[in-house]
This record gives C-alpha cells, sequence and structure tokens, in this order.
C-alpha cells in the first residue's frame, strides 16, 4: 500500500482558487501552514488551532472546514477556496464582502476570513438563507469585537442583494 | 505534532492489516489531529480511512444503516435520517458546529475522546492519558465531570451527543477486523473507566467500524433530544437526554431513554424506562421515572447541580418527546 515515510516530504497537488497548485510536505503539515507559509496565502487567519475559533475555516470541495484540523496531505486532488478567491478583482469587493464593509460586520478583521468563507458557502447553497441559518452558521466562529449583530445584518443583505441580482437575471 | 508515516489504504484488508500492526486509522481527524498537535495522542503511523467504501446512508427494511465514514452534516440533512431517526439528526444538529459537522465522521464521533481540560494538560495527573499517573479532576476543577459510572481513578464524561441517541435507539454497528466481522450493540463499544480508564472501547486491534444500523420501530418518530448547556449553541452537553416514546390508546407502550453529560459513557436509563411503561404521557409519571436517573449518583466538589438537573432534563426530553404529533 502507498506508505509515506515520516522523515520525507512528500508531493500533493490539489486546486487552489481556480488554479493548479503543487507542494512538498512533510506528512504533519496542517493545510493551514500550507496555505500560510509554503503557499503565502496569509488571508487564512489561525487562531487557537484546535478547530473552535473558526479563524481558520476554508471551503473543501464547496464545504466550509476547519485548515487547521486538516493536514494537507489530505486535500490531494481536492478543490480548496479560501478568502483571497472572494473579490473578483484586487481593486473590487464581493458582494458579500462589501456588504461586511457597508455594515460594519467586522473591526479587527481577524474572524473575517473564516467568517466569509461560511457565508459564502451558506449563500450558495441557501440563497434563502434566513436569520436563523445565518446564526447557526456563525456559531462556529468566535469574535472577540463585533458582538455578531453586525455581521448578521451584512450577511442578510448581501442573501437579500443576491437573491435580487438572481431575480433581475432570470 | 511529531512525525508520522502515512498511509492511504488499497482496500479495507489493507487497512485493517496496518491497523491490527499499530496505525492509527484517521478519517476528518477532527479529534485525532487536535490531540496530536498537543502531543497527548503520537501514532507513529496513521491510516487515511476516507477512501474506503463505508460513506453513505441507506435504509433497508424498518432499518436505517449509516456508512461510519459519513459525515455528521451529511447524515443530519438526510431526508431518510429526518423522516426516520428524527432524534439522529436532532442529536447531530445540537452538536459541534457546521463547518465541523462537515469534516466529523460518525464512526470518530463514537470514538472522540473525552473534553476533560486534563487530558489535555501534560503536566497534570491524568490516568487515562497516562497510566498510573492520577486524576487532576477528582481534587481540581469537575464541574463538567460525571457522576455516573465514575471510578478512583477517572470521572470524564463521554462527550457525543449523537451516542446518546444511538444507545437509546437500540442501534448496533459493525466492525470488520483481523478475524473478520462481528455486529454488537451502540452501547457496548463504551467501557466504565475501572482502573483502567485508558481503555475506552471494546474494539480489538485492527478492528474498523463499518456501519451503524439503527432498528426503526413505532418509537422512533416520536423522539427529542434535549442537550443543556452553558450557551445556547456550539458547546457540549452539561446534561442531554434523548428521549422516544410509543404512546398507544393514551398510555404509553414503549419508552427508550438515555442521557449524555453525566456519565462516563452514554447512559441509558433501563429503571426510568420500566417504570414508564404502561402510565399515561403526563407530567406527574415523567417525574416520578426521572427521579430513578439520578440513582447511584456519586457527584463532585462543582458538579452536584448535575444531580437536580439530570431529572429535570430528563421529565423535559419525555414532555417533549410527548409534543411530538
Ligand atoms: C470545537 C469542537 C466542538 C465539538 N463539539 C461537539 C459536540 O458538541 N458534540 C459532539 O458529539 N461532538 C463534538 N465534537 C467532536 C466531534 O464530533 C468529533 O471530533 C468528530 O465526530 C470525530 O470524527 P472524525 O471523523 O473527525 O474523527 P477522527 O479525529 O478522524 O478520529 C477519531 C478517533 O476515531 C478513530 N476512528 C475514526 N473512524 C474510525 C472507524 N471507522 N473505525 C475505527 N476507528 C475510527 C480514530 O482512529 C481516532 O482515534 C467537537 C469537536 C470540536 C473540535
Ligand atoms: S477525569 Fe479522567 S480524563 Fe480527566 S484527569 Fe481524571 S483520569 Fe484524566
Ligand atoms: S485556528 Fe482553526 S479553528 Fe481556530
Ligand atoms: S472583528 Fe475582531 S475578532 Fe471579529
Amino acid at each position: 500500500m502507498p506508505r509515506m515515510n515520516a522523515a520525507r516530504k512528500h508531493p500533493v497537488e490539489f486546486t487552489l482558487n481556480g488554479r493548479t497548485v503543487r507542494a512538498e510536505v512533510e506528512n504533519r503539515m496542517l493545510l493551514s501552514d500550507l496555505l500560510r507559509h509554503e503557499i503565502g496565502l496569509t488571508g487564512t487567519h489561525v487562531g487557537c488551532e484546535h478547530g473552535v475559533c473558526g479563524a481558520c475555516t476554508v471551503q473543501i470541495d464547496g464545504r466550509p472546514a476547519r485548515a487547521c484540523l486538516t493536514l494537507a496531505q489530505q486535500v490531494r486532488g481536492s478543490d480548496v477556496r479560501t478568502v483571497e478567491a472572494l473579490a473578483p478583482d484586487p481593486a473590487v469587493l464581493s458582494p458579500l464582502q462589501a456588504a461586511f464593509r457597508r455594515h460594519h460586520g467586522l473591526q479587527c478583521g481577524f474572524c473575517t476570513p473564516g467568517i466569509l468563507m461560511s457565508l459564502d458557502a451558506l449563500l450558495r447553497e441557501r440563497p434563502d438563507a434566513d436569520r436563523e441559518d445565518i446564526r447557526e452558521h456563525l456559531s462556529g466562529h468566535l469574535c472577540r469585537c463585533t458582538g455578531y449583530a453586525t455581521i448578521v445584518e451584512a450577511a442578510l443583505a448581501a442573501a437579500e442583494e443576491q437573491r435580487k441580482e438572481e431575480t433581475t437575471n432570470a | 505534532m511529531f512525525p508520522f508515516t502515512l498511509e492511504k489504504p488499497r482496500s479495507t484488508e489493507d487497512a485493517i492489516a496496518a491497523a491490527a500492526s499499530g496505525a492509527r486509522f484517521i478519517a476528518g481527524g477532527t479529534t485525532l489531529i487536535d490531540l496530536m498537535r498537543e502531543q497527548v495522542e503520537c501514532p507513529d503511523r496513521l491510516i487515511d480511512i476516507n477512501s474506503l467504501p463505508f460513506g453513505g446512508i441507506r435504509v433497508e427494511g424498518e432499518d436505517l444503516v449509516i456508512g461510519a465514514l459519513a459525515r455528521m452534516a451529511e447524515v443530519a440533512a438526510d431526508p431518510n435520517v429526518q423522516r426516520l431517526q428524527p432524534l439522529i439528526a436532532e442529536s447531530l444538529i445540537e452538536g459541534a458546529s457546521p463547518q465541523l459537522r462537515n469534516m466529523a465522521s460518525m464512526g470518530g464521533n463514537l470514538l472522540q475522546r473525552v473534553r476533560c481540560p486534563y487530558f489535555r494538560m501534560l503536566d497534570a495527573g491524568c490516568n487515562k492519558r497516562t497510566p498510573g499517573s492520577g486524576c487532576a479532576a477528582i481534587d481540581g476543577l469537575n464541574s463538567g465531570h460525571a457522576i455516573l459510572g465514575t471510578s478512583d481513578h477517572c470521572v470524564a464524561t463521554h462527550p457525543s451527543d449523537v451516542a446518546v441517541a444511538l444507545v437509546a435507539l437500540d442501534a448496533t454497528m459493525r466492525v470488520k477486523g483481523p478475524q473478520g466481522e462481528r455486529s454488537f450493540p451502540v452501547e457496548e463499544l463504551f467501557r466504565l473507566p475501572g482502573d483502567t480508564p485508558h481503555l475506552e472501547h471494546t474494539l480489538l486491534p485492527g478492528e474498523l467500524i463499518v456501519e451503524i444500523r439503527v432498528p426503526g420501530g413505532p418509537h422512533s418518530r416520536r423522539a427529542r433530544y434535549l442537550k443543556v448547556r452553558d450557551r445556547a449553541s456550539y458547546e457540549f452537553a452539561l446534561v442531554s437526554a434523548a428521549a422516544a416514546l410509543s404512546i398507544e390508546d393514551g398510555v404509553i407502550r414503549e419508552v427508550r431513554l438515555a442521557v449524555g453529560g453525566v456519565g462516563t459513557r452514554p447512559w441509558r436509563l433501563r429503571d426510568c424506562e420500566a417504570a414508564l411503561v404502561g402510565t399515561r404521557p403526563e407530567r406527574r409519571a415523567f417525574e416520578e421515572a426521572a427521579q430513578l436517573a439520578r440513582q447511584g449518583a456519586r457527584p463532585l466538589r462543582h458538579n452536584q447541580f448535575k444531580v437536580e438537573l439530570l431529572p429535570r432534563t430528563v421529565v423535559r426530553a419525555l414532555a417533549l418527546a410527548g409534543e411530538v404529533a
């Protein structure tokens, strides 16, 4: 059976924000460390490293997951999206990001990338997400600044905007 | 985290053989990776079982069959689970957070390790982590600890929510090992700590959980999970209760009752069940039966509140189940 020795680095290939990346990593390297230290995408934050705070949340095959509890070798062949994928252009925010700015959904911004990745997935899967759904998804994220109310407002505004957009396009 | 060899099995037999010779299975990693980085667990070989064919959920006659690699989120959202065994869906939704439920597997959930803080503090005595080193919780901070099934060697609660529901519902599990296959009640997976708290489960070396089977019955639909905790979501239970009732002509025919947060393993309440059969589903009957729940309770310094909270939680869970139309 394919056995990856502990002493060496091993290749891993996956899609990151739409592009194929290939890296050589030790088995014990976490996805969060690969993204930040090897690939240099520091938008994904690392807080508790216990799966609790949610700062490291990324999307793996479309689903929000904790990068701090995922081995880099476990995303082989997967589609990984980080907060860097949201803005269509460095000068333009995504509608969700813009709503965060308008509604003061962030202060220090430490929790924001993880929260955006959870909400982005939620609004894609459930365009009709209501306050309850949003609160449920936020329960897996800790924010020490905002008190969450402005985040909920931002998410509701983004959901509404997205629904309007869809009706206009229909 | 210490270095380790990572193996990707070509077959189930491969995986079992590797585990029988000392490798550890990894599924979602939400328990194992966390403990490895804390050096509470230091396996030198991991075997990634995610490519094995044990995902998915199916219905066989009255039984619901859940693959060990099915994710908590997937199981909770499955229409057959919601229709046939809503208690399982509810207990899953009450656990962890959406992001973690996307990762966490059902097999891993049953084998998650305790949340006792001293278990994770390498400089504290903990018989579970380091046999013979003592138990820092007994004279330490123990408000979250167990009142049932404890020993002088360990007082940690089993943290799983869905395990409480599965034990209430008489679920069984199928495992495959070097000696072949066997099935047994989920309840028998969990050991009491006794004087060997480092031994938590009854799997033999190399055994892999393959699937969980939940028999259906008239009680399945009139079933609720109530989790009482320090905040409304994303927290482990102080006390939780899974209650399922079958009522005919205004009389309880069958009851299934199990509790979490209070026992060193998911705790079935057979005496309460027996006391309820034949009674009317009314508050007074619930209250009388619930008193039996705390038989044998041995509270510690900071968790005496659980002795009172336990019967109250049982009463409320029964009342909620009774209200299900
Ligand atoms: C922040 C946080 C909050 C949480 N809150 C809750 C909560 O409220 N309620 C709750 O119930 N849980 C909670 N959990 C626990 C979570 O549900 C478990 O960590 C998860 O279910 C474990 O599954 P996994 O696939 O990630 O397991 P892994 O970490 O991959 O494995 C766990 C253990 O199971 C073994 N294993 C895994 N699969 C198999 C198999 N098929 N056969 C044999 N052995 C196997 C592994 O070897 C390992 O020892 C929480 C976890 C975190 C991090
Ligand atoms: S209660 Fe159990 S897990 Fe906690 S310190 Fe004591 S022996 Fe360790
Ligand atoms: S850093 Fe991953 S959850 Fe906190
Ligand atoms: S904005 Fe500072 S932690 Fe959320």
